[in-house]
Formats: C-alpha cells, sequence, structure tokens
C-alpha cells in the first residue's frame, strides 16, 4: 500500500510549486468541504476582528467601521481613568481567583471518594446525581438560586429560622454575592469536574497499589501516597490552563444574579460592557468595544502565558 | 481499583465508613435543592411561605402547573426553543464534521493553516459590540437566523471531532477504499460517518444543551417577544419576577395571588428542565465520553 501514497510532507517551494498544485487538485474535495465552515469563520469571527477598530474611531452607524473618525487611545484613557475600571477589574479577578481556588479541591476528593468506593450501584448512583446539575440552564440556576435565597419564601431563610437566626435578605448583601457565586458554581459542576479526575484514577498503574498493599499500607496511605501523587500533575495543569480565562467566567449568571443593590460587589468587566454598549439608553459602542478589547487582549496574554507554563510540566493539550 | 485479598483492617473500615458518609452527604446536598424544587411545584403556595414545606408535596396542587399553560409566553417559549435546538443542532452538526474532517487528513496542503485560523478564534475574539455591529449590518437582528447562524460552529468542538477522526479512522482504510476509486465525499459520507456514531451523538448532545440552555443571544438579537426561547421567557418570570397577571387569574385575593406567584416559579423550572432530564439517562455514558475526547492527553 505504501507505494501507491502520495508523499505527504513536502513544503511548498517554488520549483514544487506544480506538485503542490497537484496536490491541491487532487485533493479539490476536501477544499469544497471547508468551504461553509470557512465562509462561517470569515463572517462571524473574523469580520468582528476587523471591526474592533471602533475602538479607535468613534463610531458612526451610518460611516460603518471605516468611515467613523479615528479617535485614538481615547477611549481606553477614558476607561482607565474612571473609577469603574478599578471596581471592574477588581469584582472580575476576585470571582475567578475565587472560584478557581474554593473550586479546585472538591472534583478531587469527589473522584478519590467514587474511586474507593467498592459497591458499584453506589458509584453509579452518586456520579448519574453529581452529573446532573451541570444540564440546568444559567437562566433556571439563578431562578433557583433567588428563589432558594428569597426573605420569608426561601428555603435557606426557612432553615436559619430554625436556628433561631432572622431572615436574612440575601442578593441585596454585596459583600455575600461572591459566596452565592461562587458556591452555587461549585454545587453544578463539582460533578462534571470530577469526570475526568475518575478517569485519570482509574488510569494509576495496578502494580503500584498491589506492591503497597504487600508492604501492608492502609487505605488512606495508598490514597495520599499513590492516588494522590498520580493525578496532581493533571490537577494542576488544569488549574494553569483555567488561569488563562480568568477574566471571562461565568458572565451569564453573573448578569442575571445582578441588581442595583450588590452591584458593589457584581459588576463585572463583560457585565459593564454589556451594559455600556447595549443596555444604555445612548449606547456607546466605541467605549464598549475598547473596554472589551483590553479585555481580549489581556486574556490573549494570559491564555499564552498559561500553556507555556503548562507545556513546562511535560504535558500538553489536544490542540495545542 | 485494586483490592486485596486479605480483610480490610480496622483503620481501612473506619475509613471506607467514612467515605461512604461524606458520599451519602454530597448526594443529599446536590439531591435536595433538586428535589425541593419538584416537590413545591406541587405543593400550596401557602405551605411553602410559610415554611411547612420541605420536600414532600403539603396540601399537594397542579395550580402551579395549571398558572403557566394559561400563558401563551411560555408555550411560544418552548416551541421556538425546540425548533432553534432542533435546526441549530443539525445545522452545527453538519458544519462541525464538514469542518473536522478535512482537518484530520495529514497530507491536505495548508492544513496548518487553516487549523491555526481556526484555532486562533479560541485565544481572540472581537467581542461583544463588533460581534453585534456584524449581524445588525447582516439586517438578522431580530430574526430566527440570528439566533442560528453566529452560532454555527463551535470551534472546540471542530477540534474535539479532527482528534476522533485521526484516532479512529486508520489511514489504511481510506487507502483501501482510494484503490478501489471511492473518492473523499463518498468516503466521508459512506465510511467515515457510519464509523462515528459515538462521535455524532457527543456532538448533537453538547450543541443541543448549548441551544436549549442558552439566554444571552437571545437577549441581544432579539426583540420580537414572538420569537424568544424559554429561557428568555423563564428569565422574565424567574428573575426579573415580572409575571403576566393572566397566570394569576385563578387566585381571588391579593395574599393567594402572591403564593400562586411562586409556586408557579417552581413548576416553570420543572417544566423547562424535563425535556433535558428526559433525555439525560440515554445520553450520559456518551456525556462522560465526550468530556474525556475533549480533555487533555494523559
Amino acid at each position: 500500500m505504501a507505494i501507491v501514497r502520495p508523499i505527504t510532507q513536502t513544503s511548498a517551494r517554488p520549483r514544487e510549486s506544480r506538485k503542490l498544485f497537484k496536490r491541491v487538485r487532487r485533493h479539490w474535495q476536501l477544499y469544497v468541504l471547508l468551504l461553509l465552515p470557512i465562509i462561517y469563520l470569515l463572517v462571524f469571527h473574523y469580520w468582528p476582528m476587523y471591526g474592533v477598530q471602533i475602538a479607535f474611531r468613534n463610531y458612526n452607524p451610518i460611516k460603518g467601521f471605516l468611515g467613523s473618525p479615528w479617535v485614538g487611545l481615547d477611549h481606553f484613557e477614558r476607561f482607565f481613568n474612571t473609577y469603574d475600571f478599578v471596581r471592574t477589574l477588581r469584582n472580575t479577578l476576585v470571582l475567578s481567583v475565587y472560584s478557581l481556588v474554593a473550586g479546585f479541591p472538591f472534583p478531587i476528593l469527589l473522584a478519590l471518594g467514587l474511586h474507593y468506593t467498592a459497591r458499584k450501584w453506589f458509584k453509579n448512583s452518586v456520579q448519574m446525581v453529581a452529573y446532573a446539575p451541570y444540564f440546568i440552564s444559567v437562566v433556571v440556576m439563578s431562578g433557583m438560586i433567588l428563589q432558594f435565597l428569597a426573605p420569608n419564601t426561601g428555603f435557606i431563610n426557612h432553615f436559619r429560622n430554625l436556628f433561631g437566626l432572622p431572615d436574612l435578605n440575601f442578593m441585596a448583601r454585596p459583600e455575600l454575592f461572591p459566596h452565592i457565586y461562587v458556591w452555587s458554581g461549585i454545587w453544578q459542576t463539582v460533578g462534571f469536574a470530577c469526570v475526568i479526575y475518575v478517569a485519570a484514577l482509574s488510569g494509576v498503574d495496578t502494580t503500584l497499589h498491589e506492591a503497597a498493599i504487600i508492604d501492608g499500607a492502609s487505605k488512606v496511605q495508598r490514597m495520599w501516597h499513590i492516588d494522590l501523587p498520580e493525578i496532581m500533575p493533571l490537577a494542576i495543569l488544569l488549574l494553569v490552563l483555567s488561569l488563562g480565562g480568568i477574566l471571562s467566567s461565568g458572565f451569564e449568571k453573573i448578569l442575571l444574579l445582578q441588581n442595583p443593590l450588590n452591584l458593589r460587589t457584581s459588576e463585572v468587566i463583560d457585565t459593564y460592557v454589556y451594559r455600556v454598549g447595549l443596555v444604555s439608553a445612548i449606547p456607546n459602542f466605541s467605549y464598549a468595544t475598547a473596554i472589551g478589547l483590553f479585555k481580549s487582549v489581556v486574556g490573549l496574554v494570559l491564555v499564552i502565558v498559561a500553556n507555556q507554563v503548562a507545556s513546562r510540566f511535560g504535558r500538553s493539550s489536544n490542540v495545542y | 481499583m485494586v483490592r486485596s485479598v486479605v480483610r480490610d483492617t480496622v483503620g481501612d473500615r473506619i475509613f471506607m465508613a467514612f467515605n461512604y458518609l461524606v458520599l451519602t452527604l454530597l448526594l443529599v446536598v446536590i439531591l435536595y435543592p433538586l428535589l425541593y424544587v419538584l416537590g413545591a411545584s406541587f405543593s400550596s403556595g401557602q405551605a411553602i411561605a410559610s415554611g411547612r414545606f420541605w420536600l414532600w408535596p403539603v396540601d399537594a396542587t397542579l395550580a402551579g402547573y395549571e398558572a403557566i399553560f394559561k400563558n401563551r409566553m411560555v408555550l411560544v417559549g418552548f416551541y421556538n426553543s425546540l425548533f432553534y435546538t432542533l435546526v441549530g443542532t443539525l445545522i452545527n452538526v453538519v458544519m462541525t464534521i464538514l469542518a473536522a474532517y478535512p482537518l484530520s487528513r495529514p497530507e491536505l496542503p495548508g492544513r496548518r493553516i487553516i487549523a491555526f485560523a481556526f484555532f486562533f478564534t479560541l485565544l481572540f475574539s472581537g467581542g461583544l459590540i463588533p460581534t453585534y455591529l456584524v449581524v445588525r449590518d447582516l439586517d438578522m437582528l431580530s430574526t430566527r437566523w440570528a439566533m442560528i447562524l453566529p452560532t454555527a460552529l463551535s470551534v472546540w468542538n471542530v477540534f474535539i471531532a479532527r482528534t476522533f477522526f485521526e484516532n479512529t479512522i486508520p489511514k489504511e482504510l481510506r487507502e483501501a477504499a482510494e484503490l478501489d476509486g471511492c473518492d473523499d465525499f463518498n468516503f466521508l459520507g459512506r465510511i467515515v460517518l457510519p464509523l462515528s456514531g459515538s462521535l455524532l451523538a457527543v456532538l448533537a448532545l453538547f450543541y443541543a444543551v448549548g441551544h436549549w440552555n442558552s439566554y444571552f443571544n437571545a437577549l441581544v438579537y432579539l426583540y420580537d417577544q414572538s420569537l424568544w426561547p424559554l429561557q428568555l421567557v423563564l428569565r422574565d418570570i424567574l428573575v426579573q419576577n415580572q409575571v403576566d397577571p393572566g397566570m394569576l387569574v385563578d387566585a381571588r385575593e391579593m395574599a393567594a395571588k402572591a403564593q400562586l406567584r411562586e409556586i408557579l416559579k417552581y413548576s416553570l423550572i420543572v417544566v423547562a428542565t424535563v425535556p433535558l432530564l428526559i433525555v439525560y439517562p440515554f445520553v450520559q455514558k456518551h456525556f462522560v465520553k465526550g468530556v474525556m475526547l475533549g480533555s487533555v492527553k494523559g
């Protein structure tokens, strides 16, 4: 079969251009398949990227992306000089870092716990239940949070009453917002996040455990000295990679849980862009785009740095 | 996991008991809010408000369900969501395969450049406003297209599918087919796709759940309420607390109206989540596989 195979790894040097042309023609059907996806990419991803230049212009709907007057870095300067800049950046970082740190140990603990259950039906039912919240939509999730935390009618306040505590209007207290956001998120995603660790644990070399059993290691010792060190590189890798997205997490949920009373801690960069650009009575497309661009650029740098760090661990993910 | 043939020591048995205890606790913590919603949707509003209801319906009633089906918006939203999910998912899966299969062929000239053009969109995007302006310039605002075309493809899923093709379709298979005179179109349609059942299931699942659960694009792109998906109707009622008075006609007094308003929210959550719960047990197996397909290689 190898005889009829085309040469695969030739580069497209000029003198080989006829060869390249032949190879392109030979695979014309593959390009036809790619046609629609590439048109999609150009229209809905690269066209907006081209349109991002309105961050440096005063966008005028009639004149469009190119015709609007150039103003340079004015919008960026304006944003960096407002109080909103510090506030939204701080809130964004607080919410993402808190989610990452608080959410880090739970999937690992759950996976270890599941790994050590001897009864299969029990393991399966815990898994089945733990995955389920992942499929709940953000709107329903936010609705549930609001219902459960409601003063007078919510069950969290009923529990508080059982212990003699007065009702608390959770959503009106800015200092509680990060906790509500983060812990409801952990509740919803812990099962989903543990899937990958369960798989990693089942891949741990069994001879390690056999040797440890012969040497008289207890289950706790095996967990601590074998399983945990085996999955730690994966855990660190996932943590580092998620640092790349630190400026853009949970926007849709935050937007739903926001209200004028908790805005002090709940306004993040993305919700601010939405408010300034689309909700406001006088929408300022250029200013909002500039803020979004600031976020995208910082995000891009973070993702690249995170991947560099991650590759130091000697592992790489599929795409890169 | 490895199990020793020797009987568990006392320490191990304590550990196992502790483990079961913690997992059971977790089971309760995850399950309780879900069952609470289900129970509350059948309970009387008065019992919920006074804190008499904990899990099992008190003074069972279907008033909440009757109230939501009085609202035309809920029904229209349900229909719209079904439409966006079915049509959107179909387009998503087709587009993903169209993009992923050629990119999985190592000998395709220009493959690296094209793959990078896809990959770059994961790193950087124009952002909310420029994308909105593009959709507006295409005259898609407040049309059904706005719910389907801007999300016609998820680049992340393209890479999942590409990895799947690279790992499951041996090149000897294609060479054999090629010798027999099979071109790329036929190879994809007659050989690759029939071998990719689990991939198609995973893609369809992820896309369909995404469509059914999304609200933000609708919030930004759709002004016309008759086009709203269910999630946006839910947002009005659950989050903005805007309950259409027509839903509350059954309750006479103000207090009764307020209570009905509460339980119909629980009923609504149940109705909105039921379609997912029905498919969930069937797709759970594929779902785990999908997570692994898209995950980090060890």
